[in-house]
């Protein structure tokens, strides 16, 4: 058995230089590269408990499948008519629930021991909650890349070709990791990660039915079809669509990066904040 | 002016609800010492630690670490201290060697620093041979090795450990005990929270008692323990013996009055030192007394406790298996240091 006892150091300690070299805030490039620390970890864990992104992988497949053959023939004819309205939906549907897992995981991970010393450190507050989210992204991909290949899969042969379908991918992640700021601050704020989860489904699931991700908005009743207009997610659905489909940069693509932009001012100082009185 | 103290409180208050946790604490540490908090579970030493941390906000009053008010500038704070919680604050997921550097890391360490650092704090540790094992794998001792190890990273100068070895067995604690004298002797400060006077006793320079939130006492271990005698002789009369006489075979040989439970022949008397025991003991079978058994105990915090506050400590505090009033300093089945002394 080694030794606990620490060796006679080679100098000193001196409180009086130590009081010296503090700083007052940390600067902007220490919390990026705090950040990018946070994110190791996160990506560290995530390779270690593969089975978290059980529901990013299979809910594109199942969902895919089971809209395409479920919906297919009532609302576009035959499936193969389905699948070009259908998958950008479910691309935009599993980019929101990943969003979800963002906000959960970050709930467990606070409730640890070892979020105690990420408090007592001298970094910036914005590190622990961003560094999970940089890492989030790859989840955010792994979803959006089923999700087509699913669709290739069952006979989608999307109009805006490779270029067209990156860019779709991009939008979505992109979008994806905006509004995952939303529920970051319902990480922050929930007493647990049930909560969390319970909140969350409340927000989204009226959020991605009430949009036109699954059935063509002009079907709706009036009222349905005015909400669905101004749901964010209709946004993305459509320049999802746009892009996937016919290589399009619309209109909607500006719409949908700027409501990713709104959620990031409003969501990301109110997440740093609440973090910070959750010491 | 000379070096501003390590610790600096005062009128620390902390308010939960409506249950003051901390009522107004002062704390004075001057650098290069050991202090010990000393209390009961829900004393308020933990919340006193947290806020001093800048772990939980300052309700009232107002605390300075080596100067700096702590409320007003956390961040400096944060770069001079170093926090062991009672509960291992370190990464579950990831192996040792990952967890020092992850740290290293996020306090400015560049690259190749951290990984100097981890590989020189694992070997100071003795964690080499579990450098690249899971945290969830590592035994109660050596978690809060790393942990201590990871408070160590930028060697701040002054070091916080809350119940730095409740739950671990006696050879870990005598390690953990090493370990802390060495960081003293390294030029850290240590403030560190127990439950056990024995612990006090070994480590602290000086220490504090804490109750209910308020501070009950405070001066060096052997002022304490001078308040409650230094140990306490424990006789169990055999059935049908002459408790009076025992009684006045006490009060002629020590000087002090004894307590007596008539109903089940045990008969207890402060020891001012323990060699008086044989005395006792040669007198009761002058006086043809004779007894079932015999011990010494060393005085328990219940003991100290009861001597400064005149209570107990109070049942709720001790549900979790905390040590009962007269029993012994660490519960059994953590492993304890045998904690009655047969006459020496």
């Amino acid at each position: 058995m080694s030794t606990t006892v620490l060796e006679a150091p080679a100098t000193v300690l001196d409180a009086s230089a130590a009081l010296a070299r503090t700083h007052g805030r940390p600067g902007i490039r220490d919390t990026a590269s705090q950040t990018l620390a946070m994110a190791w970890r996160a990506l560290k864990k995530m390779r270690r408990n593969p089975e978290q992104f059980f529901d990013v992988a299979l809910q594109p497949l199942l969902f895919t499948a089971m809209f395409a053959y479920v919906f297919g023939g009532a609302i576009s004819g035959d499936v193969d008519s389905y699948l070009p309205l259908l998958i950008p939906g479910i691309v935009a549907q599993t980019v929101l629930t990943t969003c979800m897992a963002t906000g959960v995981q970050l709930r467990e991970d606070m409730d640890k021991g070892v979020f105690d010393r990420f408090r007592s450190l001298p970094m910036s507050r914005v590190a622990p909650l961003a560094g999970p989210m940089v890492a989030d992204l790859v989840r955010y991909l792994i979803a959006a890349v089923l999700t087509y290949l699913m669709g290739l899969l069952l006979g989608y042969r999307p109009g805006g070709g490779v270029p067209g379908v990156a860019g779709a991918v991009v939008l979505a992640v992109v979008t994806g990791w905006a509004i995952a700021w939303a529920f970051t601050w319902i990480g922050t704020l929930a007493r647990s990660a049930r909560s969390v989860q319970g909140i969350s489904m409340m927000i989204l699931f009226p959020l991605t039915f009430l949009s036109n991700a699954f059935v063509p908005a002009d079907t709706l009743p009036g009222w349905l079809e005015t909400f669905t207009k101004v749901n964010p997610v209709s946004h993305l659905v459509s320049a999802t669509r746009d892009l996937a489909n016919n290589g399009a940069i619309t209109a909607q693509v500006g719409w949908t990066l700027l409501t990713g932009l709104v959620v990031i001012v409003i969501f990301l100082p109110l997440s740093v904040v609440s973090y910070r009185r959750s010491l | 002016m000379g070096a501003p103290p390590a610790v600096q409180a005062r009128g620390l208050v902390k308010t939960f609800r409506d249950q003051r946790a901390v009522d107004s604490i002062d704390l004075d540490v001057r650098q290069g010492e050991i202090f010990g908090v000393l209390g009961p579970n829900g004393a308020g030493k933990t919340t006193t630690l947290k806020m001093l941390a800048t772990l939980l906000s300052i309700d009232s009053g107002e605390a300075r670490i080596f100067g700096i008010d702590v409320a007003a500038n956390p961040h400096r704070v944060r770069q001079l201290i170093g926090v062991t919680g009672q509960y291992a604050s370190v990464d579950e997921d990831l192996t040792a060697t990952e967890n020092l550097w992850l740290f290293g890391r996020l306090q400015g360490l560049r690259a190749s620093e951290a990984r100097a650092t981890t590989r020189r704090l694992l070997e100071q540790f003795g964690l080499e041979e579990a450098a690249e094992r899971r945290i969830s794998e590592f035994s109660g001792g050596m978690r809060r090795r790393l942990d201590l190890a990871a408070s160590l990273i930028t060697r701040p100068p002054l070091i916080f450990l809350d119940e730095p070895t409740t739950g671990l067995d006696p050879r870990t604690r005598g390690q953990m005990w090493d370990t802390i004298r060495g960081l003293v002797a390294d030029g850290c400060t240590v403030l560190l929270t127990t439950q056990y006077l024995d612990e006090a006793d070994q480590l602290a320079d000086r220490v504090c008692v804490i109750d209910h939130g308020r501070k009950v006492a405070e001066g060096t271990p052997d002022d304490l323990k001078a308040q409650v005698g230094e140990s306490t002789l424990q006789v169990q009369l055999a059935p049908g013996a002459d408790q009076a006489a025992a009684a006045e075979v006490v009060r002629r040989i020590l000087g002090e009055e004894p307590v007596l439970t008539p109903e089940s022949g045990r008969m207890n008397a402060p020891l001012p030192d323990a060699d008086r025991a044989a005395d006792v003991l040669g007198g009761l079978r002058a006086a043809g007394v004779s007894i079932r058994s015999v011990s010494v105990a060393r005085p328990t915090l219940d003991e100290v406790f009861l001597a400064l506050t005149g209570h107990d400590v109070p049942p709720a505090d001790r549900a979790d298996g905390e040590p009962g009033p007269g029993a012994v300093d660490i519960p059994d089945d953590r492993g304890s240091i045998a904690p009655l002394e047969v006459a020496r």
